[in-house]
């Protein structure tokens, strides 16, 4: 096995790379991820109290009705992978920090969606102790989709709307 | 003596249909003793500003009982039903009174985060009593470690905390810690009329908003002597089977997904899709959220609602053969993962390890539709998906007896501003939500609606101990745990 490993190094020595096609590589391919790449943003759902309606929404915006792979819309596990933070629920007390603690951990530049009548303002929790009343009690939001729950057309709208806006 | 017969023998409040018993301390004290061999479910312990409610079941025989708070405790239920410590954690944690003798004395929904103590006593008192992050149970073993999951975790979900404490890939022991979704609804419901409060109830748990509106509809109706015309009680049987059914799929769904199975998803996905279109239809809202109140329904179902119902339901009938076919391989994943038997919780959980309990039962309407509710025996998570697939073809039939029968005439009766006590109930998808309310003079002055989850999340952290940790997730979507329908 060692004479294996032994053997002499045929792989020869590489000049250098012609400097002018990488230039141009280079270019053609920032003109291509702004218009193709840049075209597709990773989801990061954070639940901060939500009665579960606005993930059932989310959930049948998966389904093939909708296909959001197509617009190269995705759901990810991670904040740490995510471009939007997709927020639903009125915001509890007892939820901030986590919330916080995700925004801190999604990388710049980021976007926060407030998803549902009780991220926007707090919905009909409004005024409780438990609740601080919606997404921007917290950390800045960027774009909200009213709607208890909002549909799923409802949302691919909206994170259509954030696709385009962040494609320009 | 039975536990109910020391229930029954103690004076009765006039609480409908079944009577609410004000137990003496010896008498509760009995009865908490009586428990220990006794096969009495307990479906429900909440509290008001006096006193501490429990309520019962055994077979179809329903009753409450309540012991005043003295000196801020009462007798913890919890050394006889195990099930009654998260019910314990919370009494403390909304309205201050404690549990002597309780197994577990942590605080559950009170996170120290809110800017006052025991928020449902008179007196609340101040922050900084609960401690975060909580203590969780160690286990003293070897090589034992603790694996932090959530509160925000997995999929689009809902937020809890899971700490499991694995050794290798085995895992020793489950725990869970919930109230991150805790929304203040016991006090936003307080002093409000039943039909106002019904639009917080709608939105306790989303996937059961029609069940649990019903339990609130009924346990309302039940307290003023009410009852809902034959039209409305037709309807809310259309929107509660159609909510069942949606809401299966959704979690099949979600376990499809879980485990990597895309052509189950997608079908799954498909269909449930159609069932909520046709119920934006019928009813103008997806979900159905606020059509059922207290009274009646809240809006009749649309003239073409019907035949698109009818339209959704033939395309999931035509879609079952494809859901049994594609779930072989989750079903051959789940063989005898988190086994739960003999279980009192209802619901998927309980009918899938033999021992039933439908509050479907209790409804006449049921009787006349043919309700034979599916068991099964195994009590594995493929068990639970075998049930799914067969309540929602149960479902189906059902809806096609009572969808070209529906009755004529009103849609709701007027509520007397009265005063009154009544308990209410309905099944959800998860099992059954038990709903109390007092009311003075039309307005609430006190309520618990009790989700079918405080029963399920005891049973799944039991389920996922023993197992392998990859098992975990897949073993807690298999039992349906809901979050927010606890939280309040």
């Amino acid at each position: 096995m060692i004479g294996r490993w032994s053997r002499p190094r045929l792989a020869e020595a590489a000049g250098a790379v012609d400097a002018a096609t990488t230039a141009s590589l280079a270019a053609r391919l920032e003109a291509a991820s702004q218009t193709r790449l840049g075209r597709s943003l990773a989801i990061r759902h954070v639940n901060t109290g939500s009665c579960n309606g606005c993930e059932l929404e989310l959930r049948a915006l998966r389904s093939v009705f909708y296909d959001l792979e197509q617009y190269g819309l995705r759901f990810v596990e991670s904040p740490r992978h995510a471009d939007v933070l997709l927020v639903t629920g009125p915001l509890t007390r007892n939820l901030r920090e986590a919330l916080e603690a995700a925004w801190d951990a999604t990388p710049e530049p980021k976007w926060v969606v407030a998803v549902g009548d009780c991220a926007v303002d707090g919905g009909v929790f409004k005024g409780s102790y438990a609740v601080l009343g919606g997404t921007g009690a917290s950390v800045p939001v960027d774009l909200t989709i009213s709607g208890c729950p909002p549909s799923p057309a409802r949302l691919l709208a909206g994170l259509r709307a954030l696709l385009e806006a962040n494609a320009r | 003596m039975t536990a109910f017969d020391i229930i029954r023998a103690a004076g009765a409040e006039p609480c409908r249909p079944w009577p609410r018993h004000i137990l003496p301390l010896p008498a509760w004290q009995d009865m908490t003793a009586a428990l220990a061999d006794d096969t009495a479910t307990l479906l429900g312990l909440w509290a008001d500003t006096i006193q501490v409610h429990a309520l019962f079941r055994d077979g179809s025989d329903v009753l409450a009982a309540s012991v005043a708070v003295e000196g801020g405790s009462y007798p913890a239920l919890s050394p006889a039903r195990p099930a009654a410590a998260l019910f314990e954690r919370m009494i403390r944690d909304l309205w201050g009174h404690a549990a002597v003798g309780g197994r577990d004395d942590r605080s559950w929904l009170d996170h120290g985060r809110w800017p006052l103590a025991q928020p449902l006593s008179p007196r609340p008192g101040l922050p900084g009593g609960a401690v975060e992050p909580p203590e969780f149970v160690t286990v003293d073993e070897p090589g034992a470690m603790q694996l932090p999951l959530g509160p925000i975790h997995g999929a689009i979900g809902e937020p809890a905390h899971l700490r499991l404490t694995v050794r290798g890939e085995q895992v020793l022991r489950a725990e869970a810690r919930l109230g991150y979704a805790h929304k203040g609804t016991l006090a936003l419901m307080r002093g409000k009329s039943p039909r106002t409060a019904a639009r917080f109830v709608a939105r306790l748990a989303a996937e059961a908003t029609v069940a649990h509106s019903l339990a609130f509809a009924r346990a309302t109706e039940a307290a003023l002597g009410a009852e809902a015309p034959p039209r409305a009680a037709a309807l809310r049987t259309l929107m509660a089977e159609q909510e069942r059914i949606a809401g299966h799929l959704d979690e099949i769904g979600q376990m499809a997904d879980a485990a990597g199975l895309a052509p189950l998803h997608v079908v799954a996905g498909r269909e449930r899709e159609r069932l909520l279109r046709a119920a934006e239809h019928a009813f103008g809202h997806r979900l159905m959220m606020d059509v059922v109140v207290p009274g009646g329904v809240a809006a009749d179902i649309a003239p073409e609602g019907a035949a698109a119902i009818g339209q959704a339901l033939d395309s999931v009938a035509a879609a079952l053969p494809a859901l049994r076919r594609r779930m072989d391989p989750l079903l051959a994943r789940l063989d005898r993962a988190g086994v739960i038997r003999g279980a009192d919780a209802g619901g998927i959980v309980g009918r899938a390890g033999g021992r039933g309990f439908d509050a479907r039962s209790l409804d006449p309407a049921y009787g006349a539709l043919g309700l034979v509710p599916p068991m099964d025996h195994a009590g594995d998570a493929a068990a639970r998906c075998r049930l799914r697939l067969a309540e929602i073809a149960g479902s189906l039939r059902m809806l096609r007896a009572l969808l070209p029968a529906l009755p004529e005439g009103p849609l709701s009766v007027a509520l007397p501003a009265e005063s009154g006590e009544g308990i209410g109930c309905a099944e959800s998808l998860r099992g059954a939500a038990w709903h109390w309310l007092r009311l003075d003079h039309g307005q609430i002055a006190a309520a618990f609606p009790c989700d079918p989850g405080w029963a399920l999340w005891p049973l799944a952290e039991a389920a996922i101990a023993g197992g392998p940790e990859e098992d975990a997730a897949m073993i807690r979507l298999s039992c349906g745990l809901p979050v927010s329908g606890l939280d309040l």
